[in-house]
């Protein structure tokens, strides 16, 4: 095509390829969108942690003596509506997922570049209704929206926080099936399944579980809308209702939603672990069954939220089995990261702790999971503080670590520049301090018995906390950091080449940042994770 | 055939139709877990209110349904054979039975209106004052409303689908052989009349097979 | 910072066996940490970058025997865990002779509780030690759920429908009781006391409390005055089934199902008597959900409970 007797210019960079509002908001760059989803899920991050900030000042003291019953309640239920749905599930898949499954797989952009903006009209028309509800008023219903609490007694803006949610599940639809598409049709040739990195073998499964949970949520929100406005009796008891079948409908996909955090999270890990251990991952085709098992099993566990629901006794002891058949993958993926390491040769880059970090929380939080997943055990925790530190430390410290693992790691590729080492590592060190004093202490009084979504409580637990506040502050320094060197960098950083990391995968192929269709040449298509720790003279240190 | 109709990011015309289609299919899917969450309610509630679901069944007015269930497969033959037309370059045929179609679910729609407000006058709104005093029939009816409004979302969504192809292609019906949009929205209509199938015997048959 | 502790008294036989559970449970997942901690931390050290070990890569027969090892062992982990503390201990204990059952009523922000012999009490539960006890528990609004960390014992209570929860305090002593299950505004408020107490203090507490009418004594009344007997006495003209004895018996109902006539079947029929048509009986009775409230329906269902197999007579 192009004349090899001239050098051409090369292309712009996505950044500046174009520069007026309008090239940013009517975008199909699929990086582009990755940027607008990041942005966005940050203003949410910090409105979700403001809210829990509120709800740790509360708790350091036994008296309800800062805020009043309902804005205590009001302010865990954003604290939940906010991260899940507007941070942790979009989280990962709309942000480094949109940026770097095309690029992973040699594609020019997502397989339908108008439907991805669409995706984010939807969040942001999601979003929408949730300052809605945050300007009449709030919401007390707790995330998990139960009946008939949510449809007959609260009197908050349950209307516009289910219609939030509603709207935003759409969007996580689209993005699945945009991802699945472009996963079937845009390999580069030679560009196999099993050649696929993990991280797009796990954005692969996060978008089976999108496409086939999301929409049971969005109908069970529709039925609450309906029977809270239109008063037609669905879940309600008095009038024949069973609310039990809300829980299910529910569980059906918020269990899932789960995997929609973690495996994406998964798919950082092993990107990170092998580039800076400098080895092939071990058991690639394991990793993927394993990928492919949690999400598929996911779908049959649902009902281990509900051992004290009054469900049938024999349902527990089958949703247990299941359970337990679901850490079996789990266990299997941190086993193959850890023998990844195994005659490698590592750095410790501030990705590669922040994947330390994932690794050794997710770890706690899988092994938590198998205290409830024993029905006799779950029934003495399950409301308390015990659940509460485990899936934090699932969707906290094993997806929240990941995302800003990824987020270092991808960063040079993102904006071109190197982001600042020292301050990086610090951060990395200071989130998984802080976490742990946070949430660790929660286990504790958990077992001791103190109850999830109390704003006053007995003075036996004060003590944890007070631990778990103290963490908290840690934490929100810790969350804090990025921001600013982050945003420092993005300004005054060093310039980044294509492939900082000396990191194997088709993204580093690309210039930094790339331009507008991605690659300037076709890129080189070669095993996965072909790293060689003898390589180790090309791998660049930071400074 | 021309390059007209490829759009970013593909190479070739066939692989954009492919994914088109595909990306459709999966998304049918998800349009399916959508009712199957209304379906599994509607199975719990049948076998906890099965008298109540039977009688309230009765209430349905089977005329329209059926008329309903008529239109709703003739069109879906129609948009059928304008595929096939399109692909054989019988543009014009096409075109006009996309127009067809068109008013088929536009009919659809009016005749489900007018079924809605016999059902309001009939005080079948579940409520104060509902017609039927049988147990689980007020749920029946929730399910009724619920399932039906929105599955005729799902058909006005086809029929702004079907609009955007007759707009598009009133002055080159070849646009309907090289543009990937009449293969989606076929799929799309297909469903929207597959899960009518599935509606009319959960809510006009029901109660009607033993008197 | 008063009464800060690192334990829970285990004041029920359940709670001995979850604490059991509980207690292996943590050691298999510590020890799996354990192993895996030690692994990252020697890995991380022996194969940092610049150290002199060994970085060949490993045999590829080796790594597929691992991988299929560790599979088939965090399988059969996951099994043992799962026959050993779920496969005997998911069902509810079976019932003991001179079992106490209570009846608890929840509500925003509250537990009222009802002793056999009519004494109640708020936010407070009374029992003896040594003595099992069942918990016959409804909700009048949104779902609660009873929780006692020291029994560790956690049941959720839901409006219309009954649950219920068997224990045997071992202990005596005050243990808090939480409502687990997000309430709404004063959810944090929705707290008491369970008081185990020896037999003989709890029947002197007993005899101290203000005794109103017994359960079974205010069903009785409730039924007379809602007419119940009108149609179901057995002298009445109208078709209605006899009601004696019925509780426990199977009943066929019109749709041809079988049905045991539990506790849930009778508060079924009488909130909703519609739903589960009697063979051989028209569906005539009109519900009374509207009429009775969730403790009078206890109480008509505690009378119903009580009557013997001949009649509705007990006079």
């Amino acid at each position: 095509m192009t004349d090899t007797t001239f050098v051409p210019q090369p292309p712009l960079d996505y950044l500046h390829d174009g520069s007026t509002l309008r090239s940013w908001l009517l975008t199909t760059d699929h990086k582009r969108i990755a940027v607008l989803f990041s942005l966005s899920i940050t203003f949410f991050f910090f409105i979700g942690a403001v809210a829990i900030s509120v709800v740790r000042l509360e708790l350091l003291t036994p008296a309800g003596d800062l805020v009043s019953d309902d804005t205590y309640n009001k302010m865990f239920t954003i604290h939940g509506i906010v991260m899940v749905w507007f941070f942790l599930i979009p989280s990962i898949p709309a942000t480094f997922g949109n940026f770097l499954l095309p690029l992973m797989i040699g594609a020019k952009d997502l397989a339908f570049p108008r439907i991805n903006l669409l995706s984010w009209y939807l969040y942001v028309g999601g979003a929408a209704f949730t300052v809605l509800t945050l300007i009449l008023g709030g919401v007390d219903t707790g995330w998990t929206f139960y009946t008939p609490y949510s449809t007959m007694f609260s009197n908050t803006a349950v209307l516009p926080a289910a219609m939030g949610v509603f709207v935003v599940g759409f969007s996580s639809v689209l993005t699945g099936v945009n991802f699945i598409a472009t996963t079937h049709m845009l390999r580069a040739p030679g560009m196999t399944w099993f050649r696929l990195p993990l991280f797009v073998w796990a954005m692969y499964a996060t978008s089976m579980v999108m496409v086939l949970a999301t929409p049971v949520l969005a109908m069970t929100l529709l039925l609450i809308i309906a029977e809270r406005w239109l008063d037609l009796p669905i879940f309600d008891a008095s009038r024949g209702g069973d609310p039990l079948l809300f829980q299910h409908l529910f569980w059906f996909y918020s269990h899932p939603a789960v995997y929609i955090m973690i495996l994406p999270a998964m798919g950082v890990a092993s990107e990170i672990i092998a580039c800076f251990a400098r080895r092939k991952l071990f058991g690639y085709s394991f990793m993927v069954y394993a990928l492919v098992a949690i999400a598929v099993i996911g779908f049959f566990v649902w009902g281990h939220h509900m051992f004290v629901s009054g469900q049938s006794p024999y349902a527990n002891v089958v949703f247990s089995f299941l359970s337990f058949m679901v850490a079996v993958p789990s266990a299997i993926k941190v086993f193959n990261w850890t023998a990844t390491l195994y005659r490698g040769s590592i750095s410790f880059d501030a990705p590669m702790l922040y994947a330390f970090g994932f690794l050794g929380l997710f770890t706690i939080g899988g092994l938590t999971g198998l205290f409830l997943a024993t029905v006799p055990i779950d029934i003495h925790v399950t409301d308390t503080y015990f659940v509460v530190a485990h899936f934090h430390y699932i969707m906290v410290g094993g997806s929240v670590s990941a995302f800003f693992g990824g987020m270092h790691f991808w960063w040079p590729k993102i904006t071109g520049k190197l982001y600042p080492e020292l301050w990086a590592r610090a951060a990395a060190i200071a989130m998984f301090i802080g976490f742990n004093l946070t949430f660790f202490p929660q286990f504790v009084m958990g077992y001791l018995g103190m109850p999830r979504r109390y704003h006053v409580y007995p003075p036996e637990f004060q003590v944890y906390h007070v631990l778990s506040t103290a963490g908290a502050a840690v934490l929100g320094v810790a969350y804090f950091m990025p921001l600013f060197y982050l945003i420092w960098s993005f300004r005054h950083g060093a310039r980044a080449g294509a492939n900082p990391w000396h990191a194997k995968g088709l993204e580093w192929q690309a210039p930094s940042p790339p331009p507008h269709e991605n690659f300037i040449t076709p890129p080189m298509i070669e095993r996965p994770y072909d790293y060689r720790p003898e390589d180790v003279a090309t791998a660049r240190d930071m400074p | 055939m021309s390059d007209a109709f490829l759009r970013k990011p593909f190479e070739n015309l066939e692989r954009q139709h492919m994914a088109v289609s595909f990306g459709m299919w999966v998304f049918l899917v998800s349009e399916i877990l959508l009712f199957g969450g209304l379906f599994a309610g509607y199975s719990v509630y049948r076998g906890l209110y099965t008298q109540g679901f039977l009688a309230a069944g009765r209430e349905t007015d089977i005329v329209y349904g059926t008329i309903n269930t008529a239109i709703l497969m003739t069109s879906s033959l129609t948009v059928a054979v304008a595929g096939r037309a399109a692909r054989a370059q019988f543009g014009r045929m096409a075109w006009r039975l996309l127009i067809v179609t068109f008013l088929l679910g536009l009919s659809f729609l009016a005749l489900k209106g007018f079924e809605y407000r016999e059902d309001i006058e009939k005080h079948l709104v579940p409520g104060a004052g509902f017609a039927l005093a049988q147990p689980g029939a007020q749920i029946f009816f929730s399910y009724y409303w619920v399932m039906t409004s929105v599955h005729a979302i799902h058909v006005t969504c086809g029929l702004i689908g079907l609009l955007r192809l007759i707009i598009a292609s009133r002055r080159n019906f070849a646009w309907l052989a090289g543009s990937a949009s009449e293969d989606a929205t076929a799929l799309y209509w297909h469903l929207v009349d597959l899960i009518w199938i599935v509606l009319y015997p959960l809510l006009y048959l029901v109660g009607r097979s033993h008197g | 910072m008063s009464g800060f502790r690192l334990t829970l008294p285990e004041a029920s036989r359940n709670a001995q066996s979850v604490d059991i559970a509980f207690a292996a449970v943590f050691a298999i997942a510590a020890a799996i940490f354990l192993i895996l901690f030690v692994l990252l931390v020697v890995f991380a050290v022996r194969y940092r970058r610049g150290a002199p070990a060994a970085h060949a890569p490993l045999p590829k027969f080796l790594s597929r025997e691992i991988e299929i090892g560790w599979t088939v062992a965090t399988t059969f982990l996951a099994i043992f865990i799962f026959w050993w503390f779920v496969g005997g201990h998911g069902l509810p204990p079976r019932n003991a002779p001179g079992q106490i059952e209570i009846h608890v009523v929840a509500k925003q922000w509250m537990w009222k509780v009802q002793h056999p012999d009519g004494a109640r009490e708020i936010d407070a539960l009374h029992i003896p030690v040594g003595t099992q006890i069942r918990l016959v528990m409804t909700s009048q609004d949104v779902i609660h759920s009873f929780y006692v960390p020291a029994f560790r014992l956690k049941q959720d209570v839901l409006p219309v429908r009954s649950t219920e929860l068997v224990f045997t305090p071992t202990e005596t002593g005050t243990f808090h009781l939480f409502c687990a299950e997000y309430c709404g505004t004063q959810h944090s408020h929705m707290t008491g006391e369970v008081v185990v107490m020896t037999p003989a203090d709890y029947a002197a507490w007993l005899r101290r409390q203000p005794h109103g009418d017994t359960l079974v004594h205010e069903g009785e009344a409730l039924f007379d005055k809602f007419g119940c007997g009108a149609c179901h006495s057995p002298e009445s003209q109208v078709h209605a089934p006899k009601l004696g004895g019925l509780f426990g018996s199977t009943v066929a109902l019109q749709d041809g199902r079988q049905v045991k006539a539990d506790e849930a079947y009778l508060k079924k029929s009488i909130t909703d008597p519609r739903a589960d048509i009697v063979a051989g009986y028209a569906p005539i009775m009109p519900s009374y959900g509207q009429y009775a409230d969730g403790e009078d329906v206890e109480a008509i269902v505690a009378y119903l409970k009580s009557l013997p197999k001949e009649g509705t007579d007990r006079d």
